[in-house]
């Protein structure tokens, strides 16, 4: 068992470089499309809220197996030429924003609107007091649920091998399909994604204990 | 955009989703009976467990956390029949995966739910000489799975949405049927176009539905 | 008193109409604010003088009037326009407003000298170390020298309405606005905020201030203004308004707050 799996490293790290592409690349667009959106929700007027209302949940309802074949099949049958890795990496992006759109709304309604208030009567413009107050704040709330939608993600990226993307996923597929021995190469599988996600963890602890030694109330 | 819509030849094959839908519910309803099980199950044995036991449900928990669903899926359906020189199908092993999927999360709730059970409420049970194990049985399980009821309905329609990963071993779900479809038809956009809203809608039905058996069964909270 | 102040206001409010939904919260409400007066507001709960000061500091939208900040109109392009001024046009009004509140609304995550300190660097535009040395000199004032890097959660009530002040008199504001600044604080730590406030008035800052403080409204303020259903009702000399008041209203109001505070 253990040969087998010494045997299959070298076959999986371009797999395991493109699991980790698709994630960072799903986890920053989404944290920027999120944050955007989110505030918009917020803040915004209800013409505009409705929408983002709309599309956070709908992407949230439905699975993200059926959101990746959507954009992976559709495109294409709208004439919207888009390679398999761009495909999955958009759905996955999309339904990832409308994670971040929700925890964004829900770390900026927790803080109080005397904060606001304060934050107007100083002389703020709409974003000074986003960045100097309602941010710094919000973090908080945000970090934690935010965290475990990142680990998600990366998980999640494992779907882009369903449209033949060569991920982590899809090298452990090709690699069973060559020593016809499945079960070391699934467990070698899982223990490589343990360990980013521990790894992913170690680190967001470190995140979470220097924003909460910032706000000790 | 030069496509042009064509229900028709849809509709012809749409027995097809409409039968995978209700294998969808089935699944997502017997993985969830039997990750119940595992959940409350570990999650006893977590509350009044030694440590070896509870370091042992916590690398459970961890492992089914930290894996790709369609990971534990190929593990499962691929991975142990190879090993333990015997083979089931298709369904039967995804109900097994995501009922296991199901209780590492379910240890969580229950464990909650243990936990938030009033302790004048055990004390009650161990007065009217209820032993250890039937004051479990009537008195601290019963009154946990109602805490954990809202959990359980989300639990539920997460492994509703879950069922459509079936589709990448052959188990003839929803999405499964959608993809049949799509292949043999190539009316691509329409199959998407009728999937999407079937998830929204039974997904929204099913939880709302959920929320009024949760308010039948839920406890009057006096405090 | 009056003989050293200038002829024009620094506040002039004129016919304020303000509703929520159905109901008018300020009915046309007339005021003017002279430079170095405090001007105390009394009234019920619910008889608009909190109302009045979040529209003066453009802090609501109101519906009919005029509010000008020495001859600048606040909140609209024009009184009665119905144009709200944009974001930045309204945030440099509003730095030139200060506001101390009920419940002090401390930035909870800044220090008290960061607290002071920010709207100097960002709305100012002053350097890191003026701001700094300038919040250190109020927070001083206030008779908090030794506080100044503690969190606001780190603070009494007391204090924390001390940082409040200092935050908003920092900015040397043309109006500083109290909305009951000692509401939410324990009977024992209302003396040392009002003390504070006495002192500014002394310097001659100009102050709207709603206070259900009789006492304080009685030495400290220069004319009194009660407020009824969204109206002034009376106004005058603290001495008159206070001493003699006309109203049946004014009557019962002053004792129903004695029975209180005694």
């Amino acid at each position: 068992m253990i040969d087998a799996m010494i045997y299959a490293l070298p076959f999986l790290w371009d797999g395991f470089l493109i699991t980790l592409a698709v994630s960072g690349i799903v986890v920053a667009a989404s944290l920027a499309l999120g944050l955007v959106f989110g505030v918009i929700l917020a803040f915004g007027p209800v013409w505009i809220g409705l929408p983002i209302r709309v599309f956070a949940d709908t992407v949230r309802a439905i699975p993200l197996i059926v959101l990746i074949f959507t954009v992976y099949y559709g495109l294409p049958a709208l004439q919207v030429p888009l390679s398999p890795f761009w495909a999955a990496v958009a759905a996955l992006a999309a339904f990832k924003t409308g994670h971040v759109i929700e925890i964004v709304r829900g770390a900026i309604t927790s803080i109080h609107p005397g904060q606001m208030e304060a934050a107007k009567s100083i002389g703020l413009t709409f974003l000074e007091r986003l960045v100097y107050v309602v941010f710094p704040q919000a973090v908080r709330c945000f970090l934690p649920p935010w965290i475990n939608s990142v680990t998600d993600s990366v998980k999640g990226s494992a779907l882009v091998s369903l449209v033949g993307v060569v991920d982590l996923m899809m090298a452990i597929q090709q690699v069973i399909g060559r020593t016809y021995q499945p079960m070391p190469l699934y467990i070698l599988g899982a223990m490589i994604y343990i360990a980013v996600n521990a790894a992913l963890s170690v680190a967001s602890r470190r995140l979470e204990a220097r924003f909460a030694a910032t706000v000790a109330t | 955009m030069d496509y042009h819509f064509n229900f028709t030849i849809v509709w012809r094959h749409a027995w097809r989703l409409w039968w995978g839908l209700g294998l969808s519910l089935q699944i997502a309803a017997a993985s969830l009976g039997l990750g119940m099980l595992i959940g409350i199950a570990l999650a006893v044995a977590y509350t009044d467990g030694g440590r070896v036991t509870r370091t042992a449900i916590a690398g459970y928990v961890e492992f089914i956390r930290n894996t790709p669903l369609l990971l534990l899926i190929y593990l499962v359906f691929y991975g142990i029949p190879s090993i333990g020189g015997f083979a089931y199908d298709a369904t039967t092993s995804f109900i097994f995966t995501l009922a296991f999927y199901a209780g590492a999360q379910l240890v969580e709730v229950f464990r909650a739910g243990l936990d938030a059970v009033p302790p004048g409420v055990v004390d009650a049970g161990r007065a009217i000489g209820l032993t250890p194990y039937r004051n479990l049985i009537y008195v601290r399980l019963p009154t946990a799975f109602r805490i954990s009821l809202p959990a359980l309905s989300n639990a539920y329609v997460s492994l509703f949405k879950d069922t459509a990963l079936g589709s990448v071993i052959a188990v003839p779900e929803l999405t499964h049927g959608a993809q049949w479809i799509n292949f043999n038809t190539f009316r691509i956009l329409e199959v998407y176009a009728l999937l999407t809203p079937i998830y929204l809608l039974t997904g929204w039905i099913i939880l709302a539905a959920l929320r009024l058996l949760e308010r039948r069964y839920a406890i009057v909270r006096a405090m | 008193m009056t003989a050293g102040r200038d002829a024009a206001p620094v506040l002039s409010v004129r016919g304020l109409i303000k509703r929520f939904g159905t109901t008018t919260v300020l009915d046309g409400v007339d005021l003017d604010v002279a430079r170095g007066e405090v001007l105390v507001v009394i009234g019920a709960s619910g008889s608009g003088k909190t109302t009045l000061l979040r529209c003066v500091n453009a802090l609501v939208p109101y519906d009919a009037g005029s509010i000008t900040l020495e001859g600048t109109e606040i909140g609209y392009t024009a009184p009665n326009s119905g144009v709200r001024r944009g974001d930045r046009a309204l945030a440099r009004l509003r730095a030139d407003i200060g506001m101390v509140f009920q419940m002090f609304n401390l930035f909870p995550h800044l220090t008290a000298r960061q607290n002071v300190a920010l709207g100097l660097r960002v709305t100012r535009g002053m350097p890191r170390r003026e701001a700094e040395a300038r919040a250190e000199h109020w927070l001083a004032r206030v008779g908090l020298a030794d506080k100044m890097d503690n969190l606001p959660s780190a603070l009494s009530g007391g204090q924390q309405q001390r940082v409040g002040i200092a935050r908003a008199v920092a900015m040397e504001p043309k109006l500083l606005l109290l909305d009951e600044i000692t509401s939410a604080l324990d009977p024992e730590l209302v003396g040392e905020v009002l003390d504070v406030v006495r002192g500014l008035a002394r310097d001659g800052m100009t102050m709207l201030m709603v206070t259900h403080e009789m006492g304080f409204a009685r030495d400290a303020g220069h004319r009194v203004v009660f407020m009824d259903a969204g109206r002034i009702a009376e106004e005058g000399p603290p001495r008159e308004v206070l001493g003699h008041p006309r109203s049946e209203r004014l009557r019962r109001f002053l004792r129903r707050i004695e029975l209180r505070t005694e």
